[in-house]
């Protein structure tokens, strides 16, 4: 059933403070459109205030810095995959960029928005959350950084206070000297325009040469828990030189898939258990 | 409750400035299709997955059903319309009928948007290219084959193959 447009308001905003003013009357902002359209043709749209802000180019852009890539919120999954130090540097994003719905989607959907929107199923947060990020969230009283990790808290809940926004994600950059390993792998039931049953995100820091000793990792994994969720017990088991059975229990603990319209919780622990397999192999930790 | 009036939004369409009283929400497919009587851009899933609504805006190919018409005030939009220059299909669509691209047609107009935006960008594409290029739009008919071929083929005519 479509929704009757006359219910709801988009208001324009030119600037970040304007948007602000506005979020802080209650307007959620409307950025590329792919998850807030979605609802709007098919009913479903239970907010009826927007502000448009799209337009803001202070959202907009990438900015490389010496210790971060500072990617803006409107930052779309085309400029994720056209930026030349993130295909460097953040492949895994650049892999979630590209494999997140086809070109016409890519074109429109921001990583602010697919932050925002909070489905544990999204592609870009575990890539993210692996890669250490930190939010900056904007408001009418100023800015204030959480680390992403800190973000989701429930499903489709977040830190964020009424009156804020998402203006960019701060992504710190690998430090010289190490040898980093960044391990994406999204398993869907199709490769192209497909949602994720279950997604995994690693990126290892490994000191010295190929036999080199794992001395930090991040894993995140999607579609396994009501938020995306970081395995910091596998993370240490990993960094402590422990057995791979021992890292695939404590994936075990760190997830708590369910049953849903796209996968089975049976199906997405055992994925979620052979990818950390495949992960380990990858890094050379599995002998 | 507050709620957005109908407002003038000017925008290029096809190369025409055009101007539409309308709701700053409606989808950009609603306008298109009802406010400036441009019915070759389809309806398929409403919902983004499908690709049938595809357009160009400022040359990028998106889902029209998914447009705010607000956001594309004063912006290019491109419709399968805009294509072909009076009696002479464009390349991608010549190939289309050439080869059998198009079946029934609900998918063809997004698919060759999708195509003219690769080409534009790629002009000499690999199949992969074309495979990558139109994931996002769906075809019931041809099996994607003749699709895949006919873009391929367009490649060759705006070469000045025969």
């Amino acid at each position: 059933m479509r929704s009757d447009i006359g219910d709801f308001e988009l208001a324009p905003a030119a600037t970040l403070r304007e948007a602000c003013e506005r979020i802080e009357a209650g307007y959620r902002p409307l950025a590329g459109g792919t998850d807030v359209m979605v609802l709007l043709s098919a009913g479903k749209l239970g907010h009826a205030r927007w502000v448009d802000v799209w337009g803001i180019d202070e959202l907009r852009g990438i900015e490389v810095r010496d210790d971060a890539i500072v990617l803006g919120a409107l930052t779309t999954y085309t400029d994720v995959r056209r930026h030349e130090v993130v295909v460097r540097e953040l492949p895994m994003l650049v892999q979630a960029a590209s494999e997140t719905g086809g070109i016409a989607i890519q074109n429109r959907g921001t990583l602010g928005g697919n932050i925002a929107n909070a489905s544990p199923a999204a592609d870009s947060p575990p890539a993210l959350l692996a890669y250490g990020a930190e939010l900056v969230l904007a408001s009418r009283a100023g800015t204030r950084r959480v680390p992403y990790a800190d973000f989701h808290t429930g499903y489709k809940k977040t830190v964020a206070r009424p009156g804020e926004i998402i203006a960019s994600v701060v992504v710190p950059r690998a430090s010289a000297g190490d040898r980093r390993v960044h391990f994406y792998r999204k398993v869907g039931p199709r490769r192209a325009q497909a949602i994720s049953k279950v997604c995994f995100a690693a990126c290892a820091d490994v000191s010295g040469g190929r036999a080199g000793r794992v001395h930090q990792v991040r894993i995140a994994l999607g579609g396994v828990a009501p938020i995306v969720v970081r395995a910091h017990e596998a993370e240490k088991a990993i960094v402590a030189g422990e057995s791979a059975d021992r890292v695939g229990d404590a994936i075990g603990r760190a997830i708590a898939p369910i049953d849903d319209v796209r996968s089975t919780a049976r199906y997405r622990r055992q994925v979620a258990l052979n990818l950390t397999r495949d992960f380990l192999h990858h890094v050379g930790l599995d002998a | 409750m507050t709620v957005s009036r109908d407002v003038d939004i000017a925008l290029r369409v096809n190369g025409e400035e055009r101007t539409a009283c309308v709701h700053p929400m409606r989808r950009l497919l609603d306008v298109l299709r009802e406010d400036l009587a441009l019915t070759g851009t389809k309806e398929g899933c409403g919902e983004g997955e499908c690709g049938a609504c595809a357009v160009l805006v400022d040359g990028k190919l998106v889902d029209s059903c998914l447009v705010p018409v607000a956001q594309v005030r004063g912006r290019e939009v491109t419709t399968i319309e805009g294509l072909a220059k009076r009696d002479t299909l464009a390349s991608i669509q010549q190939a289309f009928a050439e080869l059998g691209g198009a079946q029934c047609g609900i998918c063809t107009p997004g698919m060759i948007l999708a195509a003219r935006a690769l080409l534009d960008r790629v002009p000499d594409p690999t199949e992969s290219d074309v495979r990558e290029a139109l994931a996002g739009n769906i075809c019931r008919c041809t099996g994607y084959t003749r699709i895949f071929e006919s873009v391929l083929r367009a490649v060759q005519l705006e070469r000045g193959a025969p």
